[in-house]
């Protein structure tokens, strides 16, 4: 399954990056496809099947717009800071514990951190998180765990869990 | 070409422009980081959105391809740029950069503390393994 | 070339010269490398600029191999950053 999942991705890829149907590229393409499958396929991750539910597409649809509005108030937010004459940050490295369970989900949730205001993963052990934090404006651990994972966990908890 | 395209493409270079300033004015390796990862990777997205608005905005549909390659490409730097700034930084906290002294609070001192200890287990292990295969 | 490449080119020059700055001086291994990361993307920012301007495709080919690349580059530099050997 794995294998055959990796496969129909890798050929899906090289069909769109060819964007022909010419015998030859798709003979190419699924010999290619049939190489990559086999050697790389046991590190696809695991629950493929739950991407064929139409609900958690209609999810990462609505998440796409949030996080590119987030992302662009991040990347104004910073650029003001940066050419703002005093540089006014404060930051450090904090510990918010998050309540996804999921691999992707976390994984995903830790690039959304990345990209958004002020906070970048340093490390993950288990659920928590180690995020450095380039304006800390709260001492409590509630408001900084709403702040920093609050955003983006109930829609990712949708999409992946 | 549409103007739209012309207009994404500005953006783009306006904060790829911001982002370098970041990397050459903020005081640590955490904060430049932070800054030219965000700025830099959401400027060259936007950049490719435009690309990709130029292309598709061709009649005939000639280079098509092109609009779709830029895509892929904006969806690939999205998804590898954070984990590329992950993991700098998390070699540069274990290789003993210090962190800026205005810095308010420094939560992963202990943790990273453990992942030496067990580093250096590791080490040891091996060591103790190579000499017992060599004898 | 139309004034708007030009003035696109200059822009990405000067964001390359703030990233070369940042690799000369840059106090320690770390500061490098993140500015080498950021270098890697600002070409695929020029390669944008190419395929618009002269409408040529393989231009994108150019900025998706650079992209991928570079990202593995900058995850082998991270590794050696955190002072495991290359094996573990």
């Amino acid at each position: 399954m794995k294998w055959l999942m990796c496969m129909l991705s890798v050929l899906g890829l090289w069909l769109l990056l060819f964007w022909s149907l010419d015998p030859w590229v798709i003979g190419t393409g699924v010999f290619f496809a049939l190489i990559v499958g086999g050697l790389l396929g046991e590190i696809y991750p695991d629950g493929i099947a739950k991407a064929l539910d139409p609900r958690r597409w209609f999810f990462l649809l609505v998440f796409l717009p949030y996080f590119l509005w987030y992302c662009m108030r991040a990347n104004v937010d910073v650029a003001l800071r940066v050419i703002h004459p005093d540089v006014p940050i404060r930051p450090g490295i904090v510990k918010v514990r998050t309540t996804l369970a999921g691999e992707m989900s976390r994984t995903f949730l830790a690039n959304c951190i990345t990209l958004t205001p002020g906070t970048l993963t340093v490390d993950i052990d288990g659920q928590d998180f180690y995020i450095h934090w380039l304006n800390i404006d709260t001492d409590d651990e509630a408001r900084r765990t709403a702040e920093i994972c609050g955003r983006f966990e109930p829609l990712l908890r949708r999409i992946f869990e | 070409m549409p103007d739209i395209a012309y207009w994404l493409i500005g953006v783009g270079l306006a904060f790829d422009l911001f982002g370098c300033i970041g990397l050459v004015r903020l005081p640590d390796v955490y904060n430049r980081a932070q800054a030219a990862t965000k700025c830099v990777t959401l400027g060259t997205c936007v950049m490719l959105a435009g690309v990709a608005v130029a292309a598709f905005g061709e009649s005939g549909g000639a280079i098509w391809p092109m609009g779709i390659k830029a895509i892929i490409c904006a969806v690939f730097i999205l998804l590898t740029s954070p984990v590329a700034a992950h993991a700098i930084c998390r070699g540069a906290y274990l290789s003993g950069v210090p962190l800026w002294p205005g810095s308010v609070e420094d939560a992963f001192g202990p943790r990273a503390q453990d992942i030496r200890n067990e580093q250096a287990a590791a080490q040891t292990q091996r060591a103790e393994h190579e000499e017992t295969q060599a004898s | 070339m139309s004034t708007f490449e030009q003035i696109a080119f200059g822009l990405l020059v000067l964001c390359s010269m703030l990233c070369l700055y940042r690799i000369g001086k840059g106090p320690s291994a770390p500061d490098r490398t993140v500015a080498i990361d950021i270098l890697g993307t600002l070409i695929v920012g020029f390669c944008c600029i190419m395929a618009v301007g002269t409408g040529r495709e393989y231009y994108m080919n150019i900025a998706i191999a650079w992209a991928l690349i570079s990202f593995v580059g900058t995850l082998a530099l991270a590794k050696y950053l955190e002072g495991r050997t290359y094996d573990a």
